[in-house]
């Protein structure tokens, strides 16, 4: 879709506008349902429409009230620390256990390589509600077990079963980002750090990691926001002091909506395009590493 | 390059022809041998790293998937609780159409006193009250009956304890869920029942699953659909745009993907709302009268506008990586040849650009059928899906092993369907961002 030739009907003119009048719509569809709830978020009063005063941008129409409900209420308050307990832990657990099986995985001789990948990505393919279901019967069990018969605090059983499920379905974003910057890793670097006395530790450490640390922090990156985004499982196997940020929105949503729900979703728009550049940042850094100009 | 290739070429260097044929390496054992075992070593070592997570997956996501399928045909509960009359109730054929005999009504008697005992008869009367409803209220109307129950002859007690004992339809129930499995939740999750005819569909007014999930179906369809006719446009553009244009308005793309999932479905709710900004837009703009502002919300369309919303980036960015493969000559080709823009791109470009239609399409669809959130919020009773239901047994009405049966058979479903995708696209080529 070059610039539009000198020689163009009048047709193919009102085409190539027309065409891009509809894919700016579409982008407009896209965003604006995002941007909308950031100025909404201002509200001085507990409307979720642009008030008369808010149109006219009088300051009267705007106020940071919805933002101080958040940091003073014990529920958001309490929501956001679980999440930014619950979110890295089983990012770690993720990022860990993922990075080390997709470079098993992008070894030569792999038995059973197919079967062994579906299993691992079958997380990410598996409808949320079945996961949860899944995971509400058996984890029920097994944490009952544990703190009947073992003797854990209830609590802490709890809290682990929400990373664990976390971990679990984080890891295969994990696998798929290594697994990519793998297919683009030159293999004779390790081999030339062995033959010059290297171990394998070192060389895994000082050679491989830093070339496929772009995949790995992404990989690390997907997970933690399918954790700290996800709300069936936590609505599943979690108690109440549990509730996570999604879960309190999800409350708040479907009981009684209050702006403050505004406030919070614009928060998280902003770590989102933080999480955004980021990965950009790393996308471009990992491309030139590899000797590709970014494009 | 493998290493085990490299190695063959550094060690026939090494080694020379012996005289009995056997190519050696150069501490003197064969080359086969130490091929073996350094391939050997290197499956070892690739098993070790994928071993941990591989038994990962399976303890904390397969194992509870699998126990949810088990549970969607496990019936332990009556041969636990009234394990007499089970035994008895093998000697009674459903088809001689007259009740059990004296001796089964004994055991009744039997395995009741034991079971009130241990207050768990209420409990298979809930469990029964999934196949038929009144269950519920017979075992709890007999548990206390039972109790001052004296010695036989049980029937008529029984029938005087409740009229239901002497009703066929009430044994051929127990009858067909003596055993430890049952196929019930699964006839129940498509609408059919064990009779004394035999499986049959339920009436038309009780049939509810078959009906959502079509619904499910058809609006998973709807969706792929409005996907499909927004990101085709998208994607093109950002194809045939210079490289640092489309990048930034990838950004626009990308930006509700990373945004969270709740934060798009609040942003829907708040501007679907009767009183919400689309519609004082609307009213503003004069379309739509301010008394009859238009219903958006807590119904199908609701549901259909905001999971095109939030699935949109995934046909997207599909469609985008095959369109990038496309080489503009033969479009250029057809051209020079006479074709003119509507052919050269119905022709020549379209067909092309299927593979990406294909796994964008599959992959809305499939995350689209199981979705919960967004219909929970935004759906209102018109505009849910089967995935809401489900949740519906598991924590309100418990009956987990219908839940159990609708998640397999939703499983299998998607599971198909991944299999399509994975034929089409393959899943080590799933793109993320």
């Amino acid at each position: 879709m070059a610039a539009l030739p000198p020689y163009s009907s009048n047709a193919q003119i009102a085409w190539y506008y027309g065409f891009r009048t509809i894919c700016a719509l579409i982008f407009f569809f896209l965003v604006f349902p995002i941007m909308v709830i950031i100025p909404l978020s201002f509200n001085a009063e507990n409307f979720f429409t642009f008030t008369p005063e808010m149109l006219r941008l009088s300051p009267d129409g705007y106020s940071l009230k919805h933002y101080q409900d958040f940091f003073t209420s014990e529920a958001w308050q309490n929501a956001m620390w679980n999440s930014l307990t619950i979110a890295p832990l089983a990012t770690i657990l993720a990022t860990v256990l993922g990075t080390l099986a997709a470079i098993g995985l992008s070894q030569s001789h792999v038995p059973f390589k197919s079967v062994i990948m579906a299993i691992l990505i079958s997380p990410m393919i598996v409808p949320l509600i079945i996961s949860a279901t899944g995971m509400y019967f058996f984890y029920s069990r097994v944490g009952n077990f544990l703190v009947n018969d073992v003797g854990l605090p209830l609590d802490a059983v709890n809290f682990a079963k929400i990373v664990l499920a976390h971990a679990a379905l984080g890891t295969p974003f994990v696998i798929i980002t290594v697994t990519a910057t793998m297919v683009g890793f030159d293999r004779s670097l390790t081999r030339a750090a062995a033959s010059m006395g290297a171990n394998p530790v070192t060389t895994f450490f000082k050679v491989q990691m830093p070339l496929i640390l772009p995949g790995v922090i992404s990989g690390a990156l997907f997970a933690f926001i399918t954790s700290f985004d996800e709300v069936v499982v936590v609505l599943f196997l979690g108690t109440a002091s549990q509730k996570t940020l999604p879960w309190q929105m999800f409350i708040g949503l479907r009981e009684q909506i209050s702006p403050t729900i505004l406030a919070v979703a614009t928060i998280m728009v902003a770590l989102s395009i933080l999480l955004l550049t980021t990965l950009e940042l790393l996308r471009r850094r990992s491309e030139r590493l590899r000797g590709l100009t970014p494009s | 390059m493998s290493s085990s290739e490299t190695m063959s070429v550094e060690e026939q260097l090494a080694a020379g022809q012996t005289e009995d044929g056997i190519v050696r390496a150069a501490d003197g054992t064969p080359l086969k041998a130490r091929l073996a075992k350094a391939l050997r070593r290197e499956k070892l070592r690739s098993f070790l790293m994928i071993s941990p997570l591989l038994l990962f997956i399976v303890l904390s996501f397969l194992m509870p998937i699998g126990d949810m399928l088990l549970r969607s045909v496990e019936n332990k509960i009556v041969q636990n609780t009234l394990p007499t009359v089970v035994q008895e109730l093998e000697r009674w054929d459903p088809a001689s159409e007259e009740l059990p005999d004296e001796a089964t009504f004994a055991a009744l008697a039997t395995d009741l006193k034991i079971a009130v005992k241990e207050r768990i008869h209420t409990r298979l009367g809930s469990r029964l009250n999934y196949e038929q409803s009144g269950f519920s209220g017979l075992f709890r109307s007999t548990g206390r009956a039972v109790r001052k129950m004296e010695e036989g002859p049980y029937k008529e007690q029984f029938i005087k304890a409740d009229e239901d004992w002497g009703k066929l339809q009430t044994w051929v129930v127990l009858d067909s869920f003596k055993a430890p499995y049952t196929a019930g939740y699964f006839l129940n999750a498509v609408d059919a029942e064990n009779t004394v005819d035999g499986v049959q569909m339920k009436a038309e007014n009780e049939r509810i699953y078959i009906q959502l999930f079509i619904r499910t179906m058809w609006m998973s369809l709807a969706i792929t659909f409005m996907c499909l006719l927004l990101g085709y446009p998208v994607a093109y553009l950002l194809a045939h745009l210079p490289a640092r244009t489309s990048n930034m308005l990838m950004i626009l793309v990308l930006l509700p993907f990373w945004t969270s999932l709740l934060v798009r479905t609040s942003a829907w709710k708040v501007l679907l709302q009767g009183q919400g900004v689309i519609n004082d837009l609307l009213v503003w703009v004069g379309f739509v009268d301010d008394a009859d502002r238009l219903v958006l919300i807590n119904n199908q369309t609701g549901t259909i506008i905001a999971m095109t919303h939030i699935l949109l980036p995934f046909m997207i960015l599909p469609l985008y990586s095959v369109m990038k493969t496309i080489s503009p000559t033969y479009v250029r080709a057809a051209k020079s040849m006479g074709a003119n823009d509507w052919t050269s791109f119905w022709k020549v470009y379209f067909p092309q650009s299927v593979p990406g239609i294909g796994a964008g399409a599959i992959l809305v669809f499939i995350l689209a059928i199981g979705y919960y959130i967004t219909p929970a919020l935004v759906g209102g009773t018109s505009g849910i899906f089967i995935s809401n239901r489900i949740a519906f047994h598991i924590s309100t009405s418990l009956n987990w092993g219908l839940a159990a049966a609708l998640g397999a058979i939703l499983l299998v479903l998607v599971l198909l369907l991944f299999y399509v995708y994975d034929k089409i696209v393959g899943i080590d080529n799933v793109k993320l961002g």
